[in-house]
């Protein structure tokens, strides 16, 4: 059912509601609150005003803190890739919804990097694709892939290593349908799913 | 035995060519370490945002860039149109602003003053009536008789007429089409450094040294890795040049890539095609006529589909094609993966399903009762689509599956099966591939050229091992530079033969030098000397390690480079191709699932069956989307492109695809005929024998794909089979 939840919203689960839910910084932060959130805001008490000039952030990404000076308005995605020069974080360039090339693990949830402003994951354990190759150690999600070809132009596939990797986190012993289910939000155009099924499917036998 | 003949070595000799090897860069990709082209990070780089026009048909009736200018962080404007230019479809280009972040940049369109006198528009591509009376037509681009076709549909045992049609899709790269562009100031090197996402690295620079006056030298293309090209990607294109204007303007690299909403609408479409089919045939199957009239567009251009290769791979003896553009105010075409063929087998393998339902006929005994009047391409595939049609169907089951068209079951969800088939040519053209041999024992293959998910660098780095006697990882394969020898634009299934062919030939060469270096210092004759094993042998005998045998090069390499195609067997032209589909549809709700899709492919020679393989899944699963839910949909009234973003473009998802078999077909007879290419052709049939199996299921034709929900359960309702 977990998975199911995710599909509707996106693995990151990320809705309206929960963005209404969301720390009041954010809120006010993205400076286009309307007056209803603003009074929801203050209702809790911790309106905090931020920007629309550039703000000192702090991210916890791959186990390290990093600090930045980014605008409120400033998407995760763009802090990493532009800031981090972690660019295995794919911009698919869609401000509407996304194909899931951006996916980062955030304190263990697959998420689209895209949909998250830089200031709203401070505190949280930000993970992206890089972190899953360190020298000549690799994970096994990544060597899945490979052996099994899940990859053409290559563009989605570190959103798909990531969204599986988080996807066997919480399904280490998934089946075919639901590896179909939980990795139902990302996109690829060049039609690799066998080979990700594959690994997936691999994995989750202990086969990898 | 070790004969000097440029060709490949006899099949069972080889220890990388033909086996399911991993890509190279497989490990780069996975884990994000590979660079695209938005992902150059270079120093003061500026990012760009574009101003497109959100009407059909428009004039440019004010257009004030100044106060973009003004906002704080913005560097630079550069002006696609200005003011009294026309905009001809929802996406055109206005202008570009180049700024410290994409965020400013954005601010900046926003500030820019832009006024438009609307025009009436044309978007509607499938109703040729609206069309005529707005005068967007084009009339009888093709208008072909052979024969006496009315003659034979009168004399045939049985005539069936037909509606057909295939809806207008987008290319939807994941990487969009866009540029990294700085220029270098200093005395060495290239004056302008294009990081182009392009299918043609070596013939996209001079389009970039025209523009600014440079020689061709002046210019290096960059394209390590693209993310998605599918036809759209081979020229420098004006968002290209504007990277590099603004570049050169501010000083600053600049970073251009189309927002999704535009890569959509803009650099490419796939052109549709609507028909209205005659069949006409004996009792045997034996198709004796053909009377099409298909219309169409390619957006403001309004062309239709080629008409020349109307019907689709067969040839009846009497047939009439008459063919119909529609100019529209939508977006233009560019390539897309196997242009027009997918368009005409999903008109002409359907008309065939069809006519085989009527006759009562298994629609594969209808195909080899016709097999006899091949057109004249697939004339030369000779009797490859009987072999293969056997082989899909074993395959598929389908002698036991196989029920006529409406038996597909009492319940809610009927299921049925569907084949179609394709054609295909792939011939190899120049190619030049840069193969040189160090002192040390290094191996190295460079060529001009990309990779687009084919795998290009592995194919390389194997032919340059096989030829070599070395393992994969003794060898190394650069592309994506135009620095490198010339390479061919990826597109029209050419790659692989082109650069395995140049690559052959080139690494031949330089064996063969060293060779003959390793028969005077071990005085032994030249002829004699064959590699493998990383050692130098004759006959049985090592004469030395490769490693010894380098020693000799001296600290000049060896370097040859080879060229592609010659007529010398290394590579080959023409594929066939059958697939068939499994369907379940669900006739409540009009939900079409794929249960299975069977592909039995050839491509001659087979350099790496993993990617090959890869190649035809992703063939078979483009198809499904087309077939189920891609579209490119215009809304009439406002003449916008209104799902031109990633939720509401529909692609298929993980679990969207059923059980995919893929065959390469590779008898010793293709391994012989040289490397064929193969991007296109598994893309071509998915569409026709998924709609097959849908008519297969439940008796009545959906008469155009995508076979969105709606539309299956309209035809459900309509009825007419």
């Amino acid at each position: 059912m977990q998975e199911h939840e995710q599909q509707r919203h996106g693995p990151g689960g990320f809705n309206r509601r929960d963005f209404l839910k969301g720390s009041s910084a954010a809120v006010a932060a993205t400076a286009i609150a309307t007056a209803e959130q603003e009074a929801l805001a203050q209702k809790k008490g911790k309106a905090a005003v931020q920007g629309p000039g550039k703000v000192d952030v702090t991210l916890t990404v791959n186990g390290k803190q990093h600090k930045l000076s980014v605008e409120p308005r400033t998407t995760l995605l763009d802090a990493l890739r532009d800031q981090l020069n972690l660019t295995g974080c794919k911009d698919d360039f869609d401000t509407t919804s996304c194909s899931g090339s951006d996916t980062v693990i955030i304190d263990g949830k697959a998420v689209y990097a895209s949909t998250r402003l830089a200031i709203e994951v401070q505190g949280q354990k930000i993970q992206t694709v890089e972190s899953l190759r360190n020298g000549d150690k690799l994970d096994e999600v990544i060597t899945g892939f490979v052996e099994n070809d899940a990859m053409q132009c290559g563009f989605c596939t570190p959103g798909f290593v990531m969204a599986t990797r988080a996807f066997l986190n919480k399904k280490p012993k998934a089946t075919l349908e639901e590896i179909q289910d939980g990795l139902g939000g990302n996109i690829c155009r060049c039609g690799t799913y066998k080979g990700i099924t594959a690994c997936a499917l691999q994995i989750a036998k202990g086969g990898a | 035995m070790a004969e000097r003949t440029i060709a490949w070595g006899p099949r069972d000799s080889n220890k990388l060519i033909g086996t399911e090897t991993t890509r190279l860069d497989g490990v780069d990709k996975a884990s994000g370490f590979a660079k695209y082209t938005a992902d150059m990070n270079q120093e003061g780089t500026l990012y760009a945002r574009l101003l497109t026009c959100k009407h059909a048909n428009a004039t440019i009736t004010r257009l004030n860039v100044e106060p973009a200018k003004k906002v704080a962080g913005v560097h630079t404007v550069y002006l696609f149109k200005n003011e009294g230019d026309d905009c001809s479809w929802d996406g055109d280009i206005v202008a570009a602003v180049a700024a410290e972040t994409a965020d400013i940049a954005e601010d900046g369109v926003r500030a820019i003053e832009v006024s438009f006198e609307v025009k009436p528009h044309v978007v509607d591509e499938q109703d040729l009536e609206a069309a005529r009376a707005a005068e967007a037509t084009k009339e009888e681009i093709v208008n072909r008789t052979v024969g006496d076709p009315d003659k034979a549909i009168k004399e045939a045992d049985v005539v069936h007429e037909g509606y057909y049609g295939i809806h207008t899709i987008s290319h939807m790269c994941l990487e969009p089409h866009g540029a990294h562009c700085s220029w270098n100031d200093g005395d060495d090197g290239p004056k302008l450094i294009a990081r182009h996402s392009t299918q043609a690295v070596s013939t996209t620079g001079k389009q970039f040294a025209s523009k600014f006056g440079l020689d061709a030298t002046d210019v290096r293309v960059v394209c390590n890795f693209i993310g998605g090209g599918f036809g759209s990607k081979f020229a420098a294109d004006e968002w290209g040049w504007a990277a590099a204007q603004m570049s050169k303007d501010t000083g600053r690299p600049v970073r251009l890539m189309l927002d999704r909403a535009t890569e959509l609408k803009t650099p490419g479409t796939r052109p549709s095609g609507f028909a209205k089919v005659t069949l006409a045939a004996k009792k045997n199957g034996v198709i004796t006529a053909w009377k099409s009239h298909h219309w169409g567009t390619s957006g403001p251009q309004g062309r239709p589909i080629d008409g020349n290769q109307m019907p689709y791979v067969f040839d009846p003896e009497n047939k009439h094609v008459l063919a119909t553009g529609i100019k529209t105010n939508c977006g233009p075409n560019r390539a897309w993966r196997a242009p027009n063929h997918p368009q005409l087998c999903a008109i002409t393998d359907t008309a065939m399903t069809d006519l085989a339902a009527k006759l009562k006929m298994d629609p594969i005994d209808l195909y080899k009762a016709n097999l006899g009047q091949l057109d004249k391409v697939a004339k030369e595939n000779g009797d490859l689509y009987r072999a293969q049609l056997d082989r899909a169907s074993v395959l598929m089951d389908w002698k036991k599956n196989f029920h006529h068209q409406g038996e597909g079951g009492g319940g809610t969800v009927k299921r049925g099966l569907g084949v179609a088939l394709h054609r295909w040519g792939g011939q190899s053209v120049k190619c030049e591939a840069d193969v040189r041999l160090f002192e040390d024992g290094a191996a190295q293959v460079s060529i001009g050229s990309q990779d687009l998910g084919t795998g290009t660098r592995t194919v390389i780095a194997m032919v340059l091992a096989e030829t070599c006697g070395l393992p994969l990882e003794k060898v190394t394969a650069k592309i994506g530079s135009s620095e490198y020898v010339y390479g061919n634009p990826s597109g029209g299934s050419i790659t692989v033969g082109s650069v395995s062919g140049g690559t052959r030939r080139a690494a031949l060469a330089a064996v063969w030098k060293l060779l003959d270096k390793v028969a005077t210092k071990y005085d032994v004759d030249g002829e004699s000397l064959t590699v493998g094993n990383e050692a130098v042998w004759s006959g049985e005998e090592k004469v030395c390690s490769w490693k010894d045998a380098c020693r000799l090069i001296g600290s000049v390499p060896i370097a040859e480079v080879g060229t592609s195609p010659l007529d010398d067997g290394l590579t080959s032209k023409l594929v066939g191709g059958v697939q068939m589909a499994d369907v379940s549809v669900d006739t409540d709700t009009g939900i079409v699932r794929i249960n299975k899709m069977v592909a039995v492919q050839d491509c001659g020679l087979v350099i790496n069956e993993m990617t090959a393989k890869s190649q035809v899944y992703g063939g078979l699963i483009m198809g499904i989307a087309y077939a189920l839910s891609e579209e490119r949909i215009m809304d009439n009234k406002t003449g916008r492109y209104i799902n031109a973003d990633m939720e509401n473009y529909k692609l298929p998802r993980i679990g969207d695809i059923g059980d995919l078999v893929v065959e390469m077909y590779q008898p010793d007879s293709e391994y012989n005929r040289g490397v064929v290419g193969l991007g296109e052709p598994p893309v071509i049939s998915t569409g026709a024998a998924i709609a097959n199996a849908v008519a297969n299921a439940t008796g009545v034709r959906v008469p155009v794909l995508p076979m969105t929900p709606k539309r299956v359960l309209d035809a459900l309702k309509g009825g007419q089979a």
